[in-house]
């Protein structure tokens, strides 16, 4: 804990209300948000610059890509006069959770720290800002969230994720622990790891994060959004259901620069989940370019996506590529779009729902605007299948997680450079320590005694 | 009837520390011990320094300690250790002259102004009203004093086991302390049984030291203190030997293993992991081959020879069949056997960070007693008990060094704050900011407190300020230095088997690069003055690690709002409510003196602190407004 730092939350309860806040408290709360900030009026205003007390109408932008998160309003406070007595920058956005986490987890990118369990409270409290009589409220505040957290947080630490971090935390023991041992007692004969050793386990780690961070669904959805194949074969509507999506929902159309147009991308903002439509472009050539393009072109996107819309022609029936592509995305989330019901259908969609293996099928005619409204539902109701988020709670635990695993990430990337600059070994400690530390925010271990235990248990040492 | 300022109990290597800073710092001192021939005895290995401990030793002597200083004049061998892993952990160690070091010691002693030394075995401690008085010695004579400092190693119930033989004893067959051990029992303090063994000692004229490999000592001017440098070359150094033990020493040990007190049940004290009986490393580590075990002289005029790795508490039979088996041994006689020692020490969680005891006011307690292990250990707690003796009686602050500040910071904070549950040995791990307490900066960190404090001279401190100033003079000088991309650059850099230069630099940034280092810049550098080499070698540090140094105090601010704010010492944890019930019996029981220290608790949550610093405000709030009503 760190009081003079700067902390952000999502203030509002999360659910379906229609505007959501993400409260920013701190030193650095105007500079934080204005880096991802851009008003609607002057884009090129400083929100430093701003007068206290003002609401300012724009667009919150992921600077990476400058992507559009949302549209938002935000009102600017200047210490000492706020609830912290802090700067404090209130961000007004939509409600449902996904654009509040993105912006949350951007926010935090910037440098913000995820608060604690009351602490903008606790904060108001010890500047002075909240009357004495209501210190005994913060504390309950302090003590009964706390509680409700650990209790999810245990909820989710059961079921895998817990079983593996703790695997990449006693990794990284052994790993110190190797290094500590030779450190501590340089003439006792331990087969330390070499340089190349290290490295490896280093990178083994490393990937075990990744591999961790990037499986966290819904840390990626916040992120990146949801990568989504839209598949089948020529003529069957591909490109009218795009379009059609895109009727509906306000689309964000970037082009990254620097690039060619092949990879422009487009975003759909579906109940709040971004979608990332996979090589529009192409959906939109291979229409014209009858059979250049097949089950190849699937295969290629399959493999990178979370999502994928199998389009059918609802006249043409199911064929054997229909058949190989469901195949191919069996380990996805893959919905059967039955297009152009309008017409004449030759297909039951019973009997396709047996032949293809699934429940998971929307009729729908792109062009006559027909079932998309359910197939929307669907989208949503797959996404957040079984983890619809019901209270705050379970969001800030697993936002806190994130926060934690990817502080860890940073960490051995540094490790990893100091190896690369052939540093010697007690510089390497210094970064492998401080990940083992965000480790043990997620397990609540703590790494001054681990680390001499593990030596320890790993080495015959003394004399 | 006289009465001292400060009685100190045990001459050892706390004791003389604490014995020397309580008279420096004008206090009236009485020290007593069990032994005057046996002040500042090093029982076991006959050598100061090494990881850690190194770095302590040269805390104590920017405090104006005295081992440093001590081990200059006594050491025969010199080492510097782990020179490629970093310079934080880069560690001195000696060898001593045990003989020398001991009577070196004692001559200071008595020459110290304000202090007396006397032999005499302590029974009990004279207390009244919860506050110490003075001590009655065995004899039954009794002395007075304002405050009393415990340094009884391993003194308190001391027993020593061979086999199945076992005696009361103290280090090195001392009598023991029987009868304190149980006062201080009656008088409240929580006594735990701890234990830990020496090696048997060789003649040296029986072992072939053909078969051994030589182990020199390191070349070149380098010494313990920060006052004088002592040239190595001086003095002809005295090696030490390399032997290994093999599958016949491990057979006899297997064969003979329920003969080991340690493993038929007999000793109850809890033994250092990182120190084991050479009978539990072949026990518990079957798959190692062979054991290191370092042949150490005892001094430079005897023939005595100390076996590191070698430390047994088998019955003396059988260790004559271990040591015969090793090469080079096999006609070795043994002139002392093994032996393993157990010993009454109080729980340091009834200590506060100034070493003063919870239990009884005016009252300390240093070195092994605190179930530490390790004369440096035991040296740094001597100091500032000492040092925090005397101030409280001058009313002065206590001195409470932080773990950002010195490893002797972080040895008493992880002893009253989290206990031990065996002899307590500093390790470079145990320091989460070892990058900024390094060996060399010692001085830098610690010896403005200690002339603050009056235990270092002012001639010392000015000789001081004035290298600190070369280097911030040397440091700034190098980081303007301009260099540019040109032909007698480049090809200067390439000579010196660095790359090329793209754009403008300066010698301060080129000197981060891991293949350079200031001598090799000396070609670049047309300005460059004479400068002492503790100077340079600062001003390298310093700037070479700059980026790594700087993150560490970055971690240190962090900490630093925690660790500044203090608890009340009557703050009723009761009081608090939502605390865990964990969490409130710890906070009882340690008493922190800030927030950093109680968040160090084990058991004690992020919440639990949270609770505590709002009712902290609550109770300043509080406190504040009734001021305003008056």
């Amino acid at each position: 804990m760190y009081f003079k730092d700067t902390i952000a939350a999502i203030s509002t309860a999360v659910g379906e209300g229609g505007i959501g806040i993400v409260r920013v408290s701190g030193a650095e709360a105007i500079s934080i948000v204005d880096q991802i900030f851009k008003a609607y009026a002057k884009p090129k205003q400083n929100l430093k610059e701003v007068a206290a007390y003002t609401a300012h109408y724009g667009h919150i932008i992921e600077p990476e890509i400058e992507q559009v998160v949302d549209e938002v309003i935000c009102l600017v406070m200047k210490a000492p006069k706020t609830y912290t007595q802090e700067d404090i920058v209130e961000i007004h956005c939509h409600g449902g959770s996904v654009p509040l986490r993105k912006i949350l987890s951007l926010v935090l990118d910037m440098g913000a720290r995820l608060a604690e369990p009351g602490e903008f409270s606790k904060r108001a409290f010890l500047n002075g800002r909240i009357d004495l009589s209501q210190a005994e409220a913060i504390m309950d505040v302090i003590t009964s969230k706390t509680e409700a957290g650990l209790q999810v947080a245990m909820d989710q630490l059961e079921g895998g994720l817990s079983k593996q971090i703790e695997d990449i935390r006693s990794k990284l023991l052994t790993l110190l622990a190797n290094l500590e041992a030779s450190i501590d007692f340089p003439e006792d004969e331990i087969e330390g790891f070499s340089f190349a050793e290290v490295e490896e386990r280093l990178s083994e780690v490393l990937e075990s994060v990744e591999d961790l961070l990037a499986t966290s669904k819904k840390g990626r959805i916040i992120k990146e959004g949801i990568q989504t194949a839209i598949v089948g074969r020529p003529n069957v509507g591909k490109s009218s259901l795009l379009n059609a999506l895109l009727r509906e929902n306000r689309a964000i159309v970037t082009e990254i620069p620097g690039t060619t147009r092949d990879v422009i991308e487009e975003v759909i903002n579906i109940q709040g989940i971004p979608l990332k439509i996979m090589d529009t472009a192409g959906i939109r050539e291979a229409e014209d370019e009858v059979e250049k393009i097949g089950v190849a072109r699937s295969q290629k996107f399959l493999q990178k996506a979370d999502l994928v819309l199998l389009v059918l022609d609802a006249n043409l029936g199911v064929t054997e590529e229909d058949r190989e592509v469901m195949d191919l995305a069996a380990d996805k989330d893959t919905i059967v779009v039955l297009n152009k019901i309008d017409l004449e259908s030759n297909l039951d969609v019973e009997t396709l729902k047996k032949e293809l293996a699934t429940e998971r099928v929307i009729e729908v005619s792109a062009t006559e605007e027909i079932g998309i409204n359910d197939l929307e539902e669907l989208i949503s109701e797959l996404v957040f299948a079984g983890q619809v988020e019901a209270n705050d709670q379970t969001l800030v635990t697993s936002l806190r997680h994130q926060e934690a695993l990817e502080a860890a990430y940073e960490y051995l990337l540094t490790v990893q450079e100091t190896l690369a600059q052939d540093l010697p070994a007690d510089f390497l400690t210094i970064d492998l320590k401080a990940a083992l530390e965000e480790l043990g925010k997620i397990t609540g271990d703590t790494v001054g005694e681990d680390i001499i235990d593990q030596i320890f248990a790993d080495f015959c040492l003394g004399k | 009837m006289k009465e001292y300022d400060v009685i100190v109990v045990g001459a050892g290597h706390a004791g003389a520390e604490a014995a020397l800073a309580a008279a420096r710092l004008g206090g009236d001192t009485l020290a007593l011990t069990v032994d005057l021939d046996n002040i500042a005895l090093m029982a076991c290995n006959p050598a100061i320094g090494g990881p850690a401990k190194s770095q302590i030793v040269r805390e104590i002597d920017a405090l104006g300690g005295e081992m440093a200083k001590n081990i200059d004049r006594s050491f025969i061998q010199l080492r510097m250790l782990n020179t490629g892993k970093g310079p934080a952990v880069r560690s001195l160690r000696a060898q001593a002259d045990k003989k020398s070091y001991s009577l070196n010691m004692k001559r200071v002693l008595e020459e110290e102004e304000n202090l007396n030394i006397r032999q005499g075995i302590v029974t009990e401690l004279l207390v009244g009203d919860g506050v110490v008085k003075g001590v009655k010695l065995k004899t039954g004579i009794e002395f007075y004093g304002k405050k009393i400092i415990l340094t009884t190693g391993t003194f308190l119930k001391g027993s020593i086991i061979i086999g199945d033989h076992s005696f009361n004893s103290g280090p090195h067959h001392q009598f023991p302390a029987n009868a304190l051990s149980e006062h201080l029992e009656e008088l409240g303090f929580e006594l735990r049984r701890f234990k830990t063994g020496t090696s048997p000692r060789v003649d040296k004229r029986t072992i072939d030291f053909s078969q051994l490999i030589k182990q020199p000592g390191s070349e070149g001017d380098i010494s313990f203190s920060f006052t004088e440098l002592s040239s190595t070359q001086l003095k002809e150094q005295v090696p030490c030997w390399l032997v290994r033990t093999n599958e016949k020493t491990h057979q006899i040990i297997r064969d003979n293993i329920d003969l080991s007190p340690l493993y038929a049940g007999d000793i109850e004290g809890e033994g250092p992991r990182y120190c084991p009986s050479i009978e539990d490393k072949v026990m518990k580590y079957p798959e190692k081959e062979r054991h290191q075990i370092f042949v150490e002289p005892e001094g430079e005029y005897i023939f005595e020879m100390y076996l590191s790795g070698f430390s047994t508490c088998l019955p003396e039979s059988i260790q004559v069949k271990m040591l015969h088996s090793l090469p080079g041994f096999e006609e070795a006689k043994i002139i002392r056997p093994g032996y393993a020692i157990e010993y009454d020490c109080v729980n340091p969680l009834q200590l506060k960070p100034t070493l003063e005891t919870k239990v009884i006011k005016g009252l300390y307690t240093a070195g092994q007693i605190n179930g530490t292990s390790g004369y440096e250990e035991a040296g740094a707690q001597g100091l500032i008990a000492g040092i925090n003796a005397m101030r409280q009686l001058q009313g002065e602050e206590a001195v409470i060094l932080k773990r950002s500040e010195a490893y002797i910071g972080v040895l008493i904070d992880d002893l009253v704050t989290k206990g031990t549950n065996e002899p307590y040995r500093m390790l470079t791990s145990r320091a989460e900011y070892r990058l900024v307490l390094r060996q060399d900066n010692a001085d830098l960190r610690l010896t403005p407190l200690g002339y603050q404090l009056g235990l270092i001279t002012e001639k010392r401190y000015q000789k001081f300020k004035a290298k600190k100033e070369a280097i911030e003079q040397e440091k700034q000088r190098l980081k303007n230095y301009k260099i540019y991309p040109e032909d007698e650059v480049q090809s200067y850099l390439r000579k010196v088997d660095s790359t090329e230069i793209s754009r403008d630099d300066t010698l301060g940034r080129l000197l981060r690069r891991p293949e350079l280092n200031y001598e090799k810049l000396a070609g670049l550098d047309k300005e460059r003055a004479d400068l002492a080499p503790e100077v340079i070698k600062q001003v390298e540090i310093q700037l070479k690690y700059e980026g790594y140094i700087k993150k560490q105090l970055k971690q240190i601010e962090k900490k630093k709002e925690l660790e500044e704010q203090q608890i009340p010492e009557e703050i009723d944890y009761e009081q608090i409510e939502g605390l865990s019930a964990e969490a409130l019996e710890k906070l009882k029981k340690v008493e922190p003196i800030s927030v950093g220290q109680a968040s160090r608790i084990a058991g004690v949550t992020p919440a639990d602190i949270s609770l505590l610093v709002v009712y902290l405000q609550k109770l300043k709030r509080e406190v504040t407004k009734e001021n305003q009503h008056e």
